[in-house]
């Protein structure tokens, strides 16, 4: 399978099962659509039709053998081989490598957005972390991760500094085993900032080795969604301290990460404020809400949306060729050092190699199953329960998803969010079709880019 | 090649015999939390 597409002025073909990426000229990326179909006199027959004696019959031959020399060297019309490892895949056993803590079910924001109902997800009680149960959390990760040697602990909410002691706490605890364990943790923090101070700063800054700093972009759609509990907006508390925080932070990896919704659909203003705020690490997600909201992504949106995309990859290439690079977190891609074919056929990991973990100890899928009692897959102090729900996750992947199978993004995102096909479809084995979408364009405006770069690079 | 300019060096059937090690970060954990995005992770194991 192939896929070919326009964009910025450069035509490029993806080979989807070799993960190949070329860019090519005019001539090919007409033949290419028509090579496996039609003869090489009729591709030349039609060639000539649409472009008269624009291209000689050398030309064309010599169109047609680069073509086919990529296909003998498996770079162009792979078959896709990956189907037989899966086979294998099924029966694998999975450690646990990654865990979401939720350290507080509460939060000191009202974002009208929230997934997590402002911590409470739906309707549990305000809760706090214990120490003991963070500690718990952290002995069954090790128990539980057999030989891998990186482990990660996100601290998560609600708002997690609304814990700020235990985390400390648990911290210490996992520095006073990994070595020990053969173990090397990495946390990482996802904070409204609302709390941040210099001790906050100072820890995060020594121990965390990424922070998620939240911030929808320019203040008046920041403070339309991210009010206080009192209704004020946000955004004069936050970013100031998130400025200070990156400043201090020096080479250590974090994101300012905003949601747009329907409301700010030229979310491209809000990654431009972002950056000229001096953020250089950058993440906008579109908002995943139920269809009757107001802020809610709709169908018709996703044309507006992909224009939007198109002008942030602009944006993004005239800041690294003014020579003030800023990274967008979609369109970050690696074409050569990227992941395996098993983490390509694995996804995300939920329910398998990464759980969420309740203030009182519970073990769900990931943090948006938290909501779901039926996903309960056990606690940190008695283990997994339920594998009969792991092994529902171990079978999710794209080779089992009907929408996945064809698509060209398949191996760049690696079958979707499990929880957004839960929340739209009722199982965890389909696809959230807008989500989708917007992928897809995400993954073409991030290949371009890197088609950019490195032709640039060349020259 | 004339014509085509491929960017690529690497192809995804190679990495079948070494892949799988597992060591590499969980996706949802570096930013996004509401999406899955795996082809902008890199390989521990190069």
């Amino acid at each position: 399978m192939i896929h070919q597409y326009k964009n910025n002025g450069y035509n490029i073909v993806l080979d989807i099962a070799s993960g190949s990426v070329h860019v090519v000229d005019d001539l090919v990326y007409d033949m290419v659509e028509m090579y496996q179909n039609k003869s090489r006199d009729d591709i030349s027959s039609a060639i000539k039709e649409k472009y008269g004696d624009t291209y000689s019959s050398e030309d064309i031959v010599e169109a047609y053998d680069e073509i086919t020399a990529l296909k003998e060297n498996g770079q162009l019309f792979t078959e896709d081989a990956y189907k037989d490892i899966i086979i294998d895949f099924k029966k694998r056993k999975t450690v646990v490598k990654a865990l979401c803590l939720h350290i507080a079910h509460d939060c000191n924001l009202a974002c009208k957005y929230c997934f997590a109902d402002e911590g409470s997800y739906n309707g549990k009680p305000k809760e706090l972390m214990s120490a003991e149960v963070g500690k718990a959390a952290l002995d069954f990760l090790v128990a539980n991760s057999e030989n891998r040697v990186n482990l990660e602990v996100d601290f998560f909410g609600g708002e997690p500094l609304m814990n700020f002691e235990v985390v400390k706490e648990i911290v210490a605890y996992g520095r006073s085993i990994e070595k020990e364990a053969g173990k090397n943790f990495r946390f990482t923090l996802t904070t409204n900032g609302v709390l941040l101070n210099d001790e906050v700063i100072d820890f995060c800054n020594r121990e965390i080795s990424n922070v998620v700093l939240s911030l929808d972009g320019r203040k008046s759609v920041n403070d339309k969604m991210r009010p206080s509990r009192n209704g004020k907006g946000s955004y004069d508390i936050i970013v100031p301290k998130f400025q200070e925080f990156v400043e201090k932070r020096g080479n250590k990896s974090y994101y300012v990460r905003g949601t747009f919704t329907r409301h700010n659909l030229d979310f491209c203003e809000d990654f431009k404020e972002m950056a000229d705020l001096g953020f250089k690490e950058i993440s906008i997600e579109p908002v995943v809400a139920k269809k009757d909201c107001d802020y809610a992504i709709r169908e018709e949106d996703v044309p507006a949306i992909c224009e939007q995309y198109d002008k942030l990859a602009a944006d993004l290439i005239r800041r690294q060729e003014e020579g003030k690079p800023v990274t967008f977190f979609h369109y970050m891609i690696d074409l050569n050092g990227g992941p395996c074919v098993y983490k390509r056929l694995s996804g995300c990991g939920s329910g398998t190699e990464y759980l969420a973990v309740t203030p009182s100890g519970e073990l769900y899928p990931c943090h948006q199953f938290v909501s779901y009692d039926e996903y309960k897959l056990g606690d940190v102090f008695n283990g997994i329960t339920r594998p009969d729900i792991v092994d529902e996750f171990k079978l999710c992947n794209v080779y089992a998803k009907d929408k996945c199978r064809d698509c060209f993004a398949r191996f760049y995102c690696s079958g979707g969010c499990a929880a957004n096909s839960f929340q739209f479809h009722g199982n965890i084995l389909d696809a959230y079709d807008i989500g989708c979408k917007l992928q897809q364009k995400r993954i073409e405006c991030a290949i371009m880019i890197k088609c950019h770069q490195m032709l640039k690079e060349d020259e | 090649m004339q014509r085509i300019k491929t960017l690529t060096d690497k192809n995804l059937n190679s990495t079948v015999v070494k892949g799988g090690c597992g060591e590499c970060q969980t996706s949802c954990q570096s930013a996004c939390k509401t999406s899955c995005t795996v082809g902008n992770q890199s390989c521990e194991n190069k």
